[in-house]
């Protein structure tokens, strides 16, 4: 089927067997920042923006993005690049493989939530697996992001 | 995933339509979908006919089956109603990005032993709308066998009442080794345990236990009477015999914080 969506700005078209995830559609068109992990709906690390609000696409058929915006971190760069560098600072990134949705989703957290505590953050981000860092990492990274802000 | 053809239905009637033949299935928010594996010929998507609002009156929540998770979570009505035990409910299940594809309708219609949903809304007054069978209350139609009528929309009545969930994971955001929701509605008390990990169940004070009101001395006794009144079985998340602990322990904290401070009615 023909599907029609606005990616990262610019509209793209393509033809999709039902079956398949908006994550693979993605990768096709060359958003490479989406990645598979899990494959059960649970790590986070293929995380996008539809319509604005983060979601899993793995999991998402990419028949039903048709009509959307879908948003990946190639379209974001200018926002991540703001604090991605404190959450290296933090050794946030050793490994890098969860840092798309880690930060996808963190630019999606913000957005809604420029002030978040401590336990916003946890909770917000619950739902991005990191196999390495241990999580606190993360969260010093973006704490000292925002408290930069408040400088 | 292996599905031969999709389509977005223009109306309930075209959805119930294609999903009386077999191999048919009515999308919820699909997120199993990968799990199960299984060949699906035709797949329903519900997401054009408008059912994924919330829409509050002063007597009822009516809530479209492809409302997400997160809409639910979020709600600041439904969780006026609830006393934040909407958003304590759903927040635990996996993550954000999660609960903005989980629908209502995937999460009810289910019926999943492990959900978090069906508990929440079994401490409410709720009735689920089906497309064919009409209104049914919710408590029914978790003992129904599952057939294929089409879930549209949960309707609860705001009745008064007060509302707490809780839960017990072995990790944040596993799945729950035990649900728990109390309830007390125009003076009824209601227990419901899921992840027992058969479907959820409600208990009712059937034997008077609760009837002077909570006190540290009738939860104590509504608890024990629960852990030997509700079956439980054990599977990779838990024994048994823990669940049964688990719903002495829950029961027994979920009446205090009920009976506390909390008046909702």
């Amino acid at each position: 089927m023909e599907i029609k969506l606005t990616l990262n700005g610019r509209p793209v078209t393509g033809s999709v067997p039902p079956g398949l995830p908006l994550l693979d559609f993605l990768r096709e068109k060359g958003c490479l920042s989406v990645k598979q992990g899990c494959e059960t709906s649970n790590c986070g690390l293929c995380t996008v923006l539809l319509d604005g609000v983060p979601v899993l696409s793995c999991s998402l058929l990419a028949a039903r993005a048709d009509g959307h915006s879908v948003t990946t971190l190639e379209g974001l760069r200018e926002e991540a690049r703001q604090f991605v560098s404190f959450l290296a600072d933090q050794g946030a990134d050793q490994c890098g493989f969860c840092n798309p949705g880690m930060v996808m989703n963190t630019i999606a957290l913000l957005r809604e939530n420029p002030d978040p505590s401590d336990d916003d953050i946890r909770a917000w981000l619950a739902g991005n697996l990191c196999r390495c860092s241990g999580y606190e990492s993360q969260l010093r990274g973006i704490r000292a992001y925002l408290d930069s802000r408040k400088r | 995933m292996n599905i031969k053809r999709y389509i977005p239905a223009q109306s309930l009637q075209q959805a119930y339509e294609l999903n009386q033949k077999p191999g048919s299935r009515v999308l919820g928010g699909a997120l199993w979908l990968r799990l199960s594996g299984a060949p699906i010929s035709t797949a329903i998507d519900l997401s054009a006919l408008g059912l994924n609002a919330i829409e509050e009156t002063e007597e009822q929540f009516s809530i479209g089956a492809m409302s997400t998770l997160r809409q639910l979570e979020t709600h600041p009505g439904l969780n006026a109603y609830t006393q934040g035990a909407a958003a304590k409910a759903l927040s635990p299940i996996v993550g954000v990005q999660f609960r903005n594809l989980a629908t209502t309708g995937g999460s009810v219609f289910g019926r999943f032993g492990f959900s978090d949903t069906l508990t929440l809304f079994l401490a409410l007054d709720t009735q689920v709308e089906l497309y064919h069978a009409g209104m049914v209350p919710l408590e029914r139609f978790v003992q129904m066998k599952p057939d294929r009528d089409i879930l549209s929309r949960l309707i609860v009545q705001k009745r008064p009442g007060a509302f707490v969930c809780l839960s017990t994971r072995n990790s944040r955001t596993d799945f729950p080794a035990l649900t728990c929701a109390l309830s007390r509605i125009d003076n009824e008390y209601r227990a419901v345990y899921g992840a027992r990990p058969a479907r959820a169940m409600v208990l009712r004070d059937t034997e008077g236990i609760l009837k002077e009101g909570v006190t540290p001395d009738s939860a104590r006794a509504f608890a024990q009477y629960a852990a030997e009144h509700v079956p439980t079985g054990s599977n990779t998340r838990s024994s048994a015999a823990y669940r049964a602990h688990l719903i002495k322990v829950l029961t027994q904290r979920g009446l205090l914080e009920l009976g506390g401070n909390r008046h909702g009615d």
